[in-house]
């Protein structure tokens, strides 16, 4: 061997070590940073909390009562559902526009099912389940397959399915009392029960349940972690062993049922079936998931982050209210709360620099 | 001795360019083949075309005698063959363990496993740290940590571990020193012995000659989408090799290819 060759002996006196993990020294802001990459629905329950003690402080037991505080979960409850469905979707980097027209799509089915039809209501629960799950999968067809992007898909199928909803309903509203006469399974999520002064809704365990659900899926189950590749990295996903199309399908497909069981608690939340109902869902559930800490760009977040964001809007709501204040002022705080969402998600993301 | 992995007449076009063009290909068993050829001659379409990233147009690819049609990497990884890309296919949110792991996860055994389709974190956990202790490639503190946390050349090392942990047949490395220090580059070569002394055959693509010179059996020179030649690096100079794959030196005839 040549002189030239043996070039790597000069390595022999230093260091042996080879790429060592180190616990850096970070000081306390990185610490801090380290800690929200960790756990990244930190932030919301921190909010969450404060949020509370602050109304709390400012109105008394007028919001401090177990009444008021479950009367939250209440309002929150549908937001809650559909924004399960919208957290899966954007931890793989898409996003779902058309999670509120398939709410009501699918809560629409349900009614003329059992009405128009005369076919039992649990049949008619099926059906609009269904029709959810695929819509879902049209969507995740148009998306995996076609490779067509979410937001201009779920765009236009929102269009599509909100529209098919009010032609096929002829626009009419099935009344309260005929649901609570003839089926009142649709009501189920609507049934209350009492612990102590706290009211609590079906809709509401539903809801808690669903979170607690999906959260174990997301962090303990193989597909779960694929949800996540995928929306890291889809190329890295597809190269180290992941079928992206089928995991796709899959989140889109499970939105579309979730935002159905949705539909469903939509129609014990207003009693009625109304296909004129449930307009701002879409734009209420991605306000929770962004609150929340869930990227924008996919693959980082917590579902539990989802339900702190939702509940972050509830309790700005009904407390600004408490307060008597114009309720532009939830607006506009909520709108701030927002952008300052995505900035601390932006410098959570610095972390890996 | 027939040859583990045989490629025959590989075409692969993208629009009008011709990535490879008639391309034969062969790698024998327990032997490490490195592919070296200028930029843009097709060397990462090839392996591609072996590992299931793309479907070449035309051509045939033989695994142990047998056809072999992959449409996926995932049919490749089951098939046994494993690579290691340039790109590393890592998800950069994840641990290491689950990156290690990502598409073949180990379950929990019984109710929690069959049914709540639970994972086997500690045992992940455990496997993936004996795999990077094993293979000598570092010193692990927290397998937790997320893959962008770390430094390219530990990036590059979790990535060859888990080639190295799970190829049965074949380990294809494309540019496995690229993005390394002098030291990393040295346990990645050492890791490269250790493999092949397990009796499997590694198919390395590189551009540093004086690592191909020193752990190659044979050396497949590309250029212009075909094999030029296959020699052997005990008679050759690194200068020769250079000089071949930039069409600089006409190939030997006795070893040209076939």
């Amino acid at each position: 061997m040549s002189d030239s060759e043996n070039f790597e002996q000069g390595t022999k006196r230093g260091n042996q070590g080879v790429a060592k993990f180190d616990r850096p020294n970070r000081g306390m802001i990185g610490t801090l940073q380290h800690w929200l990459h960790v756990n990244p629905a930190l932030v919301p329950l921190v909010v969450l909390v404060a949020s509370i003690a602050v109304f709390g402080a400012l109105l008394g037991s007028k919001f401090f009562s177990p009444f008021a505080l479950t009367l939250i979960l209440q309002q929150t409850a549908i937001v809650g559902i559909v924004g399960a469905a919208q957290s899966l979707v954007i931890l793989t980097a898409g996003i779902d526009l058309s999670v509120g027209a398939i709410m009501v799509l699918s809560s629409v089915v349900m009614g003329q099912a059992t009405f128009r039809y005369g076919l039992p209501v649990e049949f008619a629960i099926v059906c609009g389940l269904a029709v959810g799950t695929f819509v879902g999968f049209l969507n995740g067809w148009l998306i995996a397959i076609m490779r067509l992007p979410p937001f201009i898909v779920t765009l236009g199928m929102w269009q599509i399915a909100l529209a098919t909803n009010f032609l096929y309903s002829a626009n009419e509203t099935i009344r309260s009392q005929d649901i609570a006469e003839q089926a009142p399974l649709l009501q189920l999520f609507g049934a209350t029960f009492k612990v102590g002064e706290a009211v609590f809704t079906v809709g509401v365990i539903f809801m808690v349940l669903l979170v607690a659900l999906l959260a174990y899926i997301l962090k303990h189950t193989a597909w779960g972690r694929h949800v996540y590749a995928v929306g890291d990295d889809p190329d890295a996903a597809e190269l180290s062993g992941v079928n992206v199309k089928r995991t796709l399908i899959s989140v889109y497909m499970i939105s579309g049922l979730i935002c159905a069981f949705a539909g469903w608690a939509l129609i014990g939340r207003i009693g009625s079936v109304s296909p004129t109902s449930g307009q701002l869902a879409n734009i209420e559930s991605i306000t929770a998931v962004v609150i929340g800490g869930i990227s924008l760009f996919g693959g980082r977040g917590s579902i539990l982050g989802m339900l702190f964001g939702a509940l972050i809007v509830g309790v700005f709501t009904l407390g600004l209210r408490l307060m008597g204040a114009d309720a532009q002022w939830t607006y506009l705080l909520i709108g701030a709360l927002i952008i300052g969402a995505v900035a601390v998600d932006q410098w959570i993301r610095k972390v890996s620099a | 001795m027939e040859p583990i992995l045989k490629g025959r007449n590989l075409v692969k076009r993208y629009g009008r360019v011709t990535a490879l063009d008639h391309c034969d290909f062969d790698l024998y068993p327990g032997e490490i083949l490195a592919v070296i050829g200028d930029n843009g001659a097709g060397k990462s379409s090839l392996i591609k075309a072996i590992s299931g990233a793309i479907v070449p147009d035309e051509g045939e690819v033989y695994l142990e005698g047998k056809r072999i049609r992959f449409t996926s990497p995932i049919q490749a990884r089951n098939a046994g063959i494993e690579t290691v890309y340039q790109t590393l296919a890592m998800s950069p949110a994840l641990s290491i363990a689950d990156n290690m792991f990502m598409g073949r996860e180990l379950r929990k055994p019984g109710f929690r496993g069959t049914w709540l389709r639970q994972l086997d974190r500690p045992r992940m956990e455990k496997l993936a740290r004996d795999k990077l202790t094993e293979l000598g490639l570092m010193t692990i503190q927290n397998i937790n940590q997320a893959v962008e946390t770390l430094s390219g050349g530990q990036r590059q090392g979790v990535a060859v571990a888990r080639a190295a942990a799970f190829g049965s047949k074949v380990i294809i490395l494309d540019e496995p020193t690229a993005a390394l220090g002098v030291k990393e580059s040295r346990k990645v070569l050492e890791l490269i012995q250790d493999v092949k002394s397990r009796g499997i055959p590694i198919i390395l693509i590189s551009h540093n000659m004086p690592h191909v010179f020193e752990v190659a059996d044979r050396i497949h020179v590309h250029r212009l989408g075909k094999r030029l030649c296959v020699v052997n690096p005990k008679d050759y100079t690194m200068s020769d090799a250079v000089a071949f794959m930039t069409g600089a030196k006409e190939p030997p005839l006795e070893t040209a290819a076939v």
